[in-house]
């Protein structure tokens, strides 16, 4: 196991060089002079760009510059927003539970609702049942789904009045952050209705960033279970009169759901870009909506922070999703 | 198609050999069976009917102002005109114009994206696949590194650098989803490259670009074009996703997600500014993906029931 591990970490590595030389990059080939670019519009004196030039180490060699960058980066030091003049790493800090929370609960629901929409439809296989989800299931994946956040606020919101249209509390309510999840939060503030209002500002969010995620768990979860259930075993355990529903929880299940776990896993790049759409919708403040806000306003430093981080995210996430991937598949493991 | 020095690996004793018209319509035999992949062949033929078309179909012109009938609902609901079927937006721009108009745009970015995509992502799999070595190694190295980041999200940052627009939104998506066709190639290639009949055509003197492209190459193409029907659609979704955001077709192009980003503000207002642009691009991408799922089950060996 421990070298299983190991040789994981090992194949990550490339990776991790990569993403850091393409957001290095990115800097350096954006149209125009990046001293120009921080100096802003009124522009700088000659004497000045020379100390812009030194003190951002733009004049030494560009391997140089990126080990720095890389040497940066390992003490925490992703660079400083031009807009807030923070630190980027702790306006990232500060949003990114805020993406964590909506992701969890679209990636939960997605679940939630698709492996037993996959299970129903195999077991009842090409009857209407199954026809109308996966029908369902194929509309849910070609949605636009900034589109269906903008549809969901028009009828919940707009027309019912149930749910509220954007932020991920009301204004009423005031507390510190204490985990950064704005549900548990409000459950430890302890105030009235707090937490009933951020979980009600979750719920079109959850269903916009979920549904993308929600068919493809339940098409995965379906042709997984179509396979298992015309293998061997599991006739044999059908054979010695094993009752149905024993028959699919034990045996078929079980083995369906490793394919399944991968696809949830691959999923949780689709759901950080999905973010980026679902927190411009909803006005969720997130890190997503930071991307897009920081893209508008030339913030340079924040989006090129951004994209490493969030792609640091994806990867350490694949890798989690890889090592629980042979811990339950020992056929993985000693590859 | 494939080349006549190498034995066609589909002909030998016990099947007869086949023609064209008798390879389609097999094709066409395991196609039909999937009901949805016939009304996806059907709507998608309709699209692009409309789209060439568009100029001679729509009403009224997608940029002209009714300066006297702004932000006016469809004529099924109290105050809408019969002259404008799905209404019309804040500048009083006819909304089933534009977006006859918008399918042009749609239909052009897919294909011009998986044209990109699809050429370069077979050049580079079949110079990988084939070449091995340190080649290889690079090349797939640098596909990995593409799809380390979330496609979208590198998408969006490349046209940040290059500019929004629409060519700029092309060239962003077609990169992204380059890396699905060279390792798709490069896998097809592996499987293949070895085979007899590849052995047989070197052996007759073929050189490398004609075992490349006239003898392996032909022999790849079933998951390929599965690809490029599925990236089709993942193309106009993305262009749509970042017109949304601002950063694909500026306005005016009747772009259907830069329409759905103009008309964001007036979503309480007037729902069919919103309803009638998402419809278009999830009715265009499903029926793509309904041919996409049909041609899996058409070219995939695997699956066949023969």
């Amino acid at each position: 196991m421990v070298r299983f591990l190991f040789h994981r970490l090992l194949l990550i590595l490339p990776t991790f060089i990569g993403i850091t030389i393409v957001a290095f990059a990115f800097v350096r080939v954006l149209p125009g002079d990046p001293v120009l670019l921080i100096a802003g519009e009124r522009g700088v004196t000659p004497e000045r760009y020379q100390d812009l030039m030194q003190q951002f180490g733009y004049d030494r060699p560009i391997w140089v510059q990126y080990f720095d960058y890389l040497a940066g980066i390992f003490q925490g030091d992703f660079g400083t927003s031009i807009s807030t003049k923070r630190p980027v790493i702790q306006d990232f800090l500060t949003l990114f539970p805020a993406t964590i929370e909506l992701s969890l609960c679209a990636i939960t629901f997605a679940v939630a609702l698709g492996v037993p929409m996959g299970i129903i439809a195999a077991v009842k296989r090409g009857t209407w049942f199954d026809q109308t989800l996966m029908g369902t299931a194929l509309v849910g994946y070609s949605m636009p789904i900034f589109w269906l956040g903008l549809l969901l606020i028009i009828l919940f919101s707009g027309i019912l009045g149930w749910t509220p249209v954007s932020g991920r509390i009301s204004l009423m309510y005031y507390f510190p952050a204490v985990t950064g999840f704005m549900t548990i939060d409000s459950l430890l503030s302890g105030q009235e209705g707090a937490f009933t209002s951020a979980l009600s500002h979750l719920i079109l969010p959850t269903i916009t960033l979920g549904t993308i995620p929600l068919a493809v768990v339940a098409r995965q979860t379906r042709s997984a279970m179509l396979e298992v259930l015309g293998e061997d075993y599991v006739r044999t355990a059908r054979a010695k009169g094993m009752p149905t529903r024993r028959v699919i929880g034990l045996h078929a299940l079980r083995n369906a759901l490793i394919p399944v776990i991968t696809t949830i896993g691959l999923q949780i790049g689709v759901m950080m870009a999905g973010a980026i759409l679902t927190e411009t919708i909803f006005s969720w403040p997130g890190v997503g909506k930071w991307m897009i806000d920081a893209i508008g306003r030339r913030d340079y430093p924040v989006v090129q922070a951004g994209l490493l981080l969030i792609a640091l995210v994806v990867m350490t996430v694949n890798l989690i999703v890889d090592v629980l991937y042979g811990l339950i598949n020992p056929r993985i493991r000693h590859q | 198609m494939t080349d006549p020095a190498a034995p066609n690996p589909r002909v030998n004793a016990d099947h007869p050999p086949v023609g064209r018209g008798e390879r389609f319509r097999e094709f066409w035999y395991y196609f039909s069976v999937n009901r949805g992949a016939v009304i996806g062949v059907f709507v998608f033929s309709l699209l692009v009917l409309v789209a060439i078309f568009a100029p001679w179909i729509a009403p009224h012109s997608p940029t002209q102002q009714f300066r006297d009938a702004l932000l006016v609902p469809p004529p099924w609901i109290e105050g809408g005109r019969a002259e404008f079927l799905f209404g019309t937006d804040a500048v009083g721009r006819d909304i089933l114009s534009r977006l006859i108009h918008g399918a042009r745009y749609s239909l052009l970015i897919g294909a011009i994206v998986v044209t990109l995509s699809l050429s370069t992502g077979i050049m580079f799999g079949l110079l990988a696949g084939y070449a091995r070595g340190w080649v290889d190694t690079v090349l797939m190295r640098l596909m990995d590194l593409i799809l380390a980041f979330p496609s979208l999200l590198l998408a969006l940052v490349l046209v940040a650098i290059l500019g929004p627009g629409l060519v700029n939104t092309m060239i962003a998506i077609a990169l992204v989803l380059q890396p699905h066709f060279t390792r798709l190639t490069r896998s097809a290639v592996l499987a293949e490259v070895n085979r007899e009949y590849v052995t047989s055509a070197r052996v007759a003197g073929a050189g490398h670009m004609r075992l490349m492209f006239r003898t392996i190459l032909p022999n790849c193409l079933a998951p390929l074009i599965v690809q490029a029907t599925l990236s089709f659609s993942t193309a106009i979704l993305d262009a749509a996703a970042l017109g949304f955001l601002g950063l694909g077709a500026q306005p005016p192009t009747p772009e259907w997600g830069t329409m759905l980003a103009e008309a964001r503000q007036f979503i309480l207002r007037a729902w069919w500014v919103v309803t009638f642009p998402g419809l278009a691009i999830l009715i265009t991408v499903l029926s793509i993906n309904l041919v996409g799922d049909g041609l899996r089950d058409a070219l995939d060996p695997k699956l066949k029931r023969s």
